[in-house]
Order: structure tokens, then sequence, then C-alpha cells
């Protein structure tokens, strides 16, 4: 079962090492070296003043990977409806309130209470771009980043609405770090069309298959791939950077990977 | 999008476990809510706890997954025979037609609390038994649920506060239109935990009685726990006058506040309004509301300024929060499901603990069960962040 062909128009994307899709597509191309320094997320001035300061990493990373994307789509992010997928949404929120909780005196912050909400980067989205069309938040452990493309994959399917997704995650802290090691941060944003458009970057199909998954191509940033669930698209980014054709096989639920095949859209080759 | 069948459906909350003794609860007006401390929670405040959680034992092969939260969805997944009916699903469909997708807002949280205090002394290490991957994790729900099923199709936990489990009715509703899968297990398990307790306290938005929505001196929620299971399939047959059919779902999102509603309700209408569109039905046609109803000041005055914006004063309405507690991510199933009872029953339930109603809040809200043929029910599911989803549920699919 594959699903309808999705025209992809825009991307963004911070990591370790990158902070933007430039940066990791000329690394994803081989041009330039790929290494490992701590990713860094800036501060969202779209959020008003108040917002912006209760937000930490996570929410950070979610929107500035959304905003780098939707510029490059040259779309319209009130218009956009919107999937967010993410592992463990805020590692530093959770481990702060179950500190807390542990202790003698259980009196958590009001503010980091609402933003521990797994949807708390789709809630600062919309509060940021005044979007105020639908917007879900997945999580699937290893497999949100593939379930965040069937997901939008279906959504245009259906509604034929222009959609983004944002795939992020943040580590935890110890003692949650030694429990679920995550490399670093990461967060990518692609803006995806039911048909072609003038900035359409490539054509993308969804399917389910039961296959091993496709590895990253810079062996060194295999360690990216298989350590932050987001960069599970690493593969997929990297066909794109190429602008080649393919099928690549990215990381789902056992026994299914989610296969996209990937078409580059000449004109902006 | 064509209608789909809830062609089996079970619910697990204070009320009890299963539909017969929550329909009862209903008929007889009866809260679950219990001043009775969970855990080592010192607040004064009333709870929706489930009974017996602590003694259910998950099958042996699952037991990397046991905790609290996967205890309560195997507890739920017992009732009803719903094993039963997943069984002849599978018979239909294969088990990589089948998608399963749960709403969670804190999944297996509360195993990671008791982690906490359980930390090495010296290195600060957590217990060497905690399982991150089965029990904290928010997919933590859906993977447990997907395994003890023995199914093999698309699955995520959709977690979106309190909207998440009428949300996932949407993520079925689209994965069956695009052909992916035949049908989907979908619903919603959350389970008491500090977080939530401690939070909604921090936040002074936890009542110290049982919750009063649209009560004129409601001050504040209760908390409860609950699963709710609902299996959605293409129309099969019709077998009666009592199949449920799921007709539309509308989700937005507020673009306004983290933890407060916009003031006009304007997110909440959107949902409604794109609910209504998808089924092709107006505001006459609904016959009960059952609202989000959270019994915090703001939110059922801008819930209840978006009902009245669309449907006048007159359409009977209730917040069943005051007999569940509110369920968090598990809200939106519990109360598809009531709504779905409400219609094969002909009854339009009424909200407990409402003493005195709020004059500020123009519409009709019921303090009283109403015997009534209800054909079309709505469910209203906000949350943090402000996401809304509307659930449009009726007796037989609009033509």
């Amino acid at each position: 079962m594959t699903l309808p062909t999705i025209f992809l128009n825009g991307i963004g994307a911070f990591g370790p090492g990158f902070d933007d899709w430039p940066s990791l597509s000329a690394m994803l191309r081989g041009e330039v070296a790929w290494s490992s320094t701590a990713t860094q997320a800036p501060t969202p001035q779209a959020l008003p003043a108040a917002e912006r300061r209760r937000v930490g990493m996570s929410v950070r990373l979610a929107l500035a990977a959304g905003f780098e994307a939707t510029a490059h789509a040259h779309a319209d992010p009130v218009l956009l409806a919107s999937v967010f997928s993410s592992s463990s949404g805020d590692g530093q929120i959770c481990d702060g309130l179950c500190e807390t909780l542990a202790s003698n005196d259980r009196l958590i912050s009001p503010t980091r209470f609402h933003n521990s909400v797994h949807n708390a980067a789709s809630g600062y989205w919309s509060i940021a771009t005044g979007c105020m069309a639908a917007s879900t938040s997945l999580c699937a452990h290893d497999a949100s980043f593939a379930a965040g493309m069937l997901e939008v994959a279906t959504q245009i399917a259906v509604t034929d609405d222009d959609h983004l997704l944002i795939a992020y995650d943040t580590p935890y802290p110890e003692p949650m770090q030694s429990c679920r090691p995550l490399y670093d941060a990461a967060g990518i944003g692609l803006v995806f069309s039911k048909h072609p458009r003038a900035q359409s970057i490539a054509a993308l199909q969804v399917s389910l298959a039961e296959s091993s998954v496709t590895p990253c191509p810079i062996q060194a940033m295999t360690a990216l791939q298989t350590g932050i669930p987001a960069a599970r698209g690493l593969p997929l980014l990297s066909v794109i950077a190429k602008q080649e054709a393919g099928a690549v096989y990215v990381q789902y639920l056992d026994p299914l990977a989610l296969r996209i095949e990937v078409k580059p859209c000449r004109a902006n080759c | 999008m064509q209608p789909l069948q809830l062609s089996a459906f079970t619910v697990t909350s204070c009320l009890g476990h299963g539909l017969e003794p929550t329909l009862k609860a209903l008929r007889e007006k009866r809260s679950g809510l219990s001043g009775r401390r969970f855990e080592t929670v010192t607040l004064d405040t009333w709870t929706g706890e489930v009974a017996g959680v602590d003694d259910v034992i998950i099958p042996a092969a699952l037991s990397s997954f046991d905790c609290r939260n996967n205890r309560l969805a195997w507890l739920g997944l017992q009732g009803d025979d719903f094993l039963g009916r997943i069984r002849d699903a599978v018979a239909r469909y294969g088990t990589e037609r089948i998608g399963v997708f749960l709403g969670t807002s804190t999944s297996g949280m509360l195993q990671v609390e008791q982690a906490y205090r359980h930390r090495d002394p010296m290195t600060g290490a957590l217990p060497a038994d905690f399982n991150y991957h089965h029990t904290h994790n928010s997919f933590s729900v859906t993977n447990f649920v997907r395994q003890a099923l023995a199914l093999r199709g698309p699955a995520f936990v959709v977690s979106t506060a309190c909207s998440s489990s009428a949300k996932v009715f949407g993520n079925a509703q689209r994965m069956i239109a695009a052909g992916l899968i035949d049908a989907a297990v979908v619903g919603g398990v959350d389970s008491l935990c500090l977080t939530t307790l401690y939070g909604f306290h921090s936040l002074q938005l936890l009542a110290n009685q049982p919750c009063r929505p649209f009560d004129a001196a409601r001050d504040g929620l209760s908390i409860g726990e609950a699963a709710a299971f609902v299996l959605l399939e293409r129309v099969q047959q019709r077998t009666g006058n009592n199949d449920i059919y799921l007709l539309g779902v509308g989700e937005s999102s507020d673009a306004h506040h983290m933890s407060s509603p916009h003031p006009q309700g304007l997110g909440a209408r959107r949902a409604i309004e794109m609910a209504l569109e998808q089924a092709a039905l107006c505001p006459a046609d609904v016959d009960y509301i059952n609202l989000h109803g959270t019994a915090t000041r703001n939110n059922d005055a801008a819930e209840a300024l978006a009902i009245e914006a669309l449907f006048g004063p007159d359409t009977p309405c209730s917040s069943t929060k005051g007999a569940t507690g509110h369920t968090l991510g598990a809200a939106g199933g519990v109360e598809a499901i009531i709504c779905a009872l409400s219609i094969q029953h002909d009854l339009a339930p009424a909200g407990v603990n409402t003493q005195t109603l709020d004059p500020e809040l123009h519409v009709n809200y019921l303090r009283t069960n109403r015997e009534t043929k209800i054909d079309c029910a709505l469910s209203n599911s906000f949350g943090f962040g402000g996401t809304n989803c509307s659930l449009l549920l009726g007796r037989m699919p609009a033509t």
C-alpha cells in the first residue's frame, strides 16, 4: 500500500554540528566534513516576550526547525496544519519535575508543569505563528520520525492541505540519560504539499515495507542517526541533499520499515 | 469522509469496569470520586482512582511493561469481550491491517517518579529494574497494547494533553480513508501520578472537593484515571439500531496561551464547526453535548461561549467529569464511549456535583438525567497548548 505522492517544499535542520539545512546538506553531500559540536537552537523571536522567557531547548529547537522550513518553502505558517513528533519531548523539564517530586518539598513550578506536556512545542508554535489549524503531537519511541512522516503523508492524502512536520528530540540529563542515552538534541522541519510548487525540492512516495533500515552514507554521522530518534530521517535528507532519485528505508515498528521513494524536482536542482 | 463504525468499545474508570457499571452509575447519578489519598500525595483533593489496578497482573511475556498505566490498560482490555472482538477483526483483516492509536498525557510517569525516590545514594543512578522504553516513554502504552493484541500495523501515541484520545479518532479515520489500514484500536489510557496532581495544584486549578462543572462556585478540577478502547472500522453491516458511528472529527489550535483557553472559545468553536462540516450536519442535528467541562473558571466559561454561539441556549449538555474526574489523556475516549452509551440507551446524562448553575453560562446544562432519543451526540476535548478536538457520534451514518 503506497500513499499518493507528496511534494517537499522546504527543510529546516538543527543538530550537533549543523544549524541550518544548507550546512547539513553540505555535510551530507560530503563537501564539508561533519564534526560534532553541541546543538544550538536560537531563541524564538516570534514568541511574545513572556512566552519567550519560558521555553526550553525542545521548544526552541522545534520552532527554529519550523521557521527555517517554512521560510525555505515560502509557506505562510498560519496556513499549515502540523504534525510534531518526538520520542521524549523535553528531557530537562521531565528531570526537573521528577527531582522536585522526589524531594520533601513537592511544590513544582506551574510553568514547568504546563511546559511538560508532549504538545508544548505545538502549542508554542501556534502562539508564535497565530496558526489555528489542526496540529498533533506523536510519540513512537525510536520510530517517531517515521510515525510523523506516515501521518503527514496520510493527512495530505486525505485532506489536500499543506502540512508541516517537525521531528525533534532533546536528551535527558542524568540519571535518565543512562537509561535512555541520546547523542544530543536535533530538530528537523519539513514542509509538504499535495501538488508540486515552484519551490518543490523532491517528490516523495511513502509506504510500509518489511526491510532493514538504510544507513546514513556519511559513516561518521551514523552515530547521529542511531543516537537521536529525529535523526532517523538522515538517510532521507541525504538523498535529497544529493538531488538523487532512490528509495530509503527509515526505522519504524517491528516488522515494518517506512519506505520513502524520492524523485528530485529538476527545476530546483 | 465516510462514517466509521464503533464495532466494539469498553471503558474502565472510577465508575467501574466495563460498560454496564458505567451506564448504571450514569443512571444513578453516582460520582466515582473519592477523598482517599493516592500514593504518597498529601494534597487536599478528590480523585477518580480505579479500584484494583495494583492487583492486575499483565501477561508474563510482557512483564517488562509492568507499571500502573499498563496495568490499567490491561484491566481495561478485559472489559466487554473487547479481546474477542479484536480476534474477530484480526480474522477479517490480518494483523498488519489494524492500527493502534492511543492517547495518553503521562503514560508511565508514576514509574519514573517512584524510580527517582529510589536512586542509588552513592551514584544517583535509577534502580536497575527501571525500564524506560516499556514504562516511561509516552509510546509505552501503545507499544504494550499492540503487543498484547499481537497486532503489527501502524501505531503511535498521540500526546496532546487532554485532547489526546479524542484526536486518535481522527488519525484512525484518515488512515482508513487513505487505505493504509482497515481497522484501528483507538482510545486512551491515563493513570494517576504525582506530576499531574501536584502540577494542577501548582496552577491552582485543583478543587479540594469533588469538581463541580458549570457551577457558579466551581473552583477547579478533580483528576481521574481511565482506560477507554474502541475498535473502529468501515461500516460492516448494520446489525441494529444500536450501531454507533463516528460521523465527524474537528481539530483546531487556539494560538492563544499554554494553559488558558481562548477567552471567547474561538478554538473550541472552530473544532466543533469542523466536526459538523465533516459530518455534513448542522447544530440543530445535535441532540446532546458531552462538554469538556473541567470545572475550572476559565475553561467552562470559554466552552459555554462557544456552545452558545453555535447552538444557542437549548441543546442539552453536561460534563461527566463530576462522575469520572478529569481523566486527562483518556478523557476523549471515555467521553466518546459515554456518548455512545447515551445514544444506545436514550439517556442524556446529568452532570453530577453541580449545585447552582453559573448564571453567566448560557447553556442548557443538565442536572437531572433526561430520557430522550439521541441520534447524534457531540463530545468536546480541549487541552493545554490550546489543542481542541470535537467528535460527532451518531446512530446512523449521515446520508
